[in-house]
């Protein structure tokens, strides 16, 4: 068996072409069934679903007997419009990007600030170490966090408000509070990804052409010119692809954390558009509903990795 | 390098810098240890804060242990990393050798497939009801399937199979050797480092599944870990158990939350070589 297809000269009609692929690779492509029927059965056919966002569905009737909803009168953008008529959900759109935004930034900068401190440290043993300490929080589940939150920052016992209650303040309700949840959300979110976000940092660092320093220690630089002129624009590419992948998730802001940290005292500041979608949508069975608004949100984060990578493309041609 | 006064500042700055760092990521996690084998006056005696305590009690421990529903959790839990890491990683696998042969006709529209689901999805509630009309709802099997793939992780899988050298295969494969001969006898030797990282982070996202448990299980009993760990926090903190009088609740939340993190910081000193490996070879590709 050859490995690169022989050229064919004529190019022969697709079906074919597709018998003698099969016939000549059949192994190789019996491999790939079990994963390719999941990809078909769990992200392609839901999509076939995405079509009760413009019906009137309930578990009652299967999908396809359920009338569109010009059928019954109404307009295609019912849903759509139900959804941002209520002012409570036009602040759950603004918090998930609150949320999301405080977390982009707090898992872009301080990351790339540690990676600095641990590359231009002398320390470089006790560096190692505190490295690896770092990465520890980033396998602890959401769950597990928020144990720790509860136990550091609750507001009878924890050690956090012992501390202020000591010193003469008043115990301030981190976890109950709708002016501190998002504080909390965006601090544990870093407190988790901060040493491992900054593995790939670390990783640019370490790849930027040695020879660039040596001849800046020529010119006499000094170690912050160097940062300042050397390592910081050789870190822009991977920053931009960072940030692509991220904002791509905007709309998203961490369904599992804010599930688990949510409450009914924070609610109307923590409530994102994803745990809005599993409490109304599972909770209540609005399934059109919350359907329309998950297709809204993919949508548009779609729209949102497709644009910035156009943009990036454009910007900086080499990045591809 | 010249020493200067500002070099000697900025030393120290970075220094301090990473020493923060290192204390805010362990002092939590010491902390809630240590709170786990306190017992309950030396807690109260300190304001609750206890690093090292100076008498260890294994009480909140032995009465965790006799919850059933922590142990059917765990058992749970146990079931669906072993068995789900293992049939993740043959699929993933199986996806990602053939697609990483760059003579494969139609590959590229296969993988197109794949990564188009990373950036389009078709949203929780559809999703929902395929996960449903395929019948493992309620299931431990539906914390299995509907992940069965991670398009990151074959992504990276598949990178690293590319890197193989094409004169191995073509040797075997004159010796006779099928496809799936190659990939077991000859592929996956030579990829351990990436089968470990591969299979240690699918085993840790399914220790920690949480979000497709709420999604598509019903039953307490069938419940991942961090499920009822999430439901005794919330147990402790509203109502007080109303067990054992020396126990406080809080001390039980903290022993339940050392048994979930057990596994995880016992292995975590030698796998983690690893995971920084796996995460580098993903960022290497963007």
């Amino acid at each position: 068996m050859q490995s690169p297809a022989q050229p064919t000269y004529r190019a022969k009609p697709l079906g074919q072409r597709a018998v003698r692929a099969l016939r000549m690779y059949w192994p190789l492509y019996l491999m790939i069934v079990p994963g390719m029927i999941f990809f078909l059965v769990y992200k392609y056919a839901p999509m076939f679903g995405i079509q009760i966002a413009f019906k009137n569905f309930s578990l009652k009737k299967v999908i396809s007997a359920s009338p569109w909803l010009w059928e019954d009168g109404k307009t295609w953008f019912y849903w759509f419009q139900r959804f941002f008529r209520s002012p409570a959900n036009t602040q759950i759109i603004a918090n998930t990007l609150i949320i999301s935004i405080g977390k982009l930034l707090a898992q872009m900068i301080p990351p790339l600030i540690f990676a600095l401190a641990i590359s231009e440290t002398c320390l470089k043993r006790y560096a190692r170490v505190i490295q690896t300490i770092s990465y520890l929080p980033h396998f602890l589940s959401w769950v597990i966090i928020f144990g720790i939150c509860a136990t550091m920052l609750g507001e009878s016992s924890g050690v956090v408000n012992n501390l202020i209650r000591k010193m003469g303040g008043e115990a301030i309700p981190f976890l109950n509070n709708k002016a501190y949840i998002r504080g909390v959300l965006i601090g544990t979110s870093l407190w988790q990804s901060l040493g491992w976000s900054s593995i790939v940092f670390l990783a640019a660092i370490a790849g930027i052409d040695t020879s660039m320093y040596e001849a800046a220690t020529i010119d006499g630089c000094g170690r912050f010119r160097k940062i300042w002129y050397i390592t910081l624009p050789n870190l822009g590419r991977i920053f931009v692809v960072l940030l692509i992948t991220k904002v791509g998730h905007i709309l998203d802001g961490g369904f599992e954390q804010v599930y688990i940290f949510l409450n009914d005292r924070v609610s109307s500041t923590a409530q994102i558009i994803d745990t809005w979608v599993y409490t109304q949508g599972l909770g209540k069975q609005q399934y059109s509903l919350t359907t329309a608004v998950g297709l809204l949100k993919s949508v548009l984060s779609c729209g949102l990795v497709l644009g910035t990578n156009a943009l990036a493309r454009k910007w900086d041609s080499s990045l591809w | 390098m010249v020493k200067s006064k500002n070099d000697l500042l900025f030393e120290i700055l970075i220094a301090v810098i990473i020493t923060l760092v290192g204390l805010a990521c362990l002092i939590p996690i010491l902390f809630v240890i240590s709170y786990s084998f306190t017992p309950m006056e030396e807690v109260l005696r300190n304001g609750g804060f206890v690093l090292i305590p100076r008498h260890v009690t294994l009480s909140a421990y032995r009465f965790m242990l006799k919850n059933e529903m922590l142990i059917s959790a765990l058992q749970n839990s146990a079931f669906i990393t072993v068995v789900g890491t293992a049939i993740n990683m043959v699929v993933t696998m199986m996806l990602a050798y053939p697609l990483s042969r760059t003579y494969l006709p139609g590959r590229g529209l296969f993988i197109k497939l794949i990564v188009f689901t990373m950036i389009f999805s078709a949203g929780t509630i559809p999703t929902y009801l395929v996960v449903k009309e395929t019948g493992v709802i309620n299931s431990l099997w539906a914390l299995i399937f509907p992940s069965l793939v991670t398009v990151y992780n074959f992504i990276v899988m598949k990178s690293f199979f590319e890197g193989l050298p094409n004169d191995l295969f073509e040797s075997a494969r004159i010796d006779g050797a099928g496809e799936f001969k190659i990939l077991f006898r000859i592929v996956l030797p030579l990829s351990l480092p990436i089968i470990t990282t591969i299979s240690l982070y699918y085993a840790v996202s399914h220790w920690n599944v949480y979000t497709a448990a709420i999604l598509y299980i019903q039953d307490a009993n069938k419940m991942p870990l961090q499920v009822i760990l999430r439901r005794m926090i919330d147990a402790a903190r509203t109502i007080d158990l109303n067990v054992e009088d020396e126990m406080p609740p809080e001390t039980m939340r903290m022993a339940a939350v050392c048994i979930a993190t057990a596994p995880i910081i016992v292995i975590y000193p030698f796998i983690q070589r690893y995971f920084v490996q796996g995460t580098l070879a993903g960022a290497v590709k963007g």
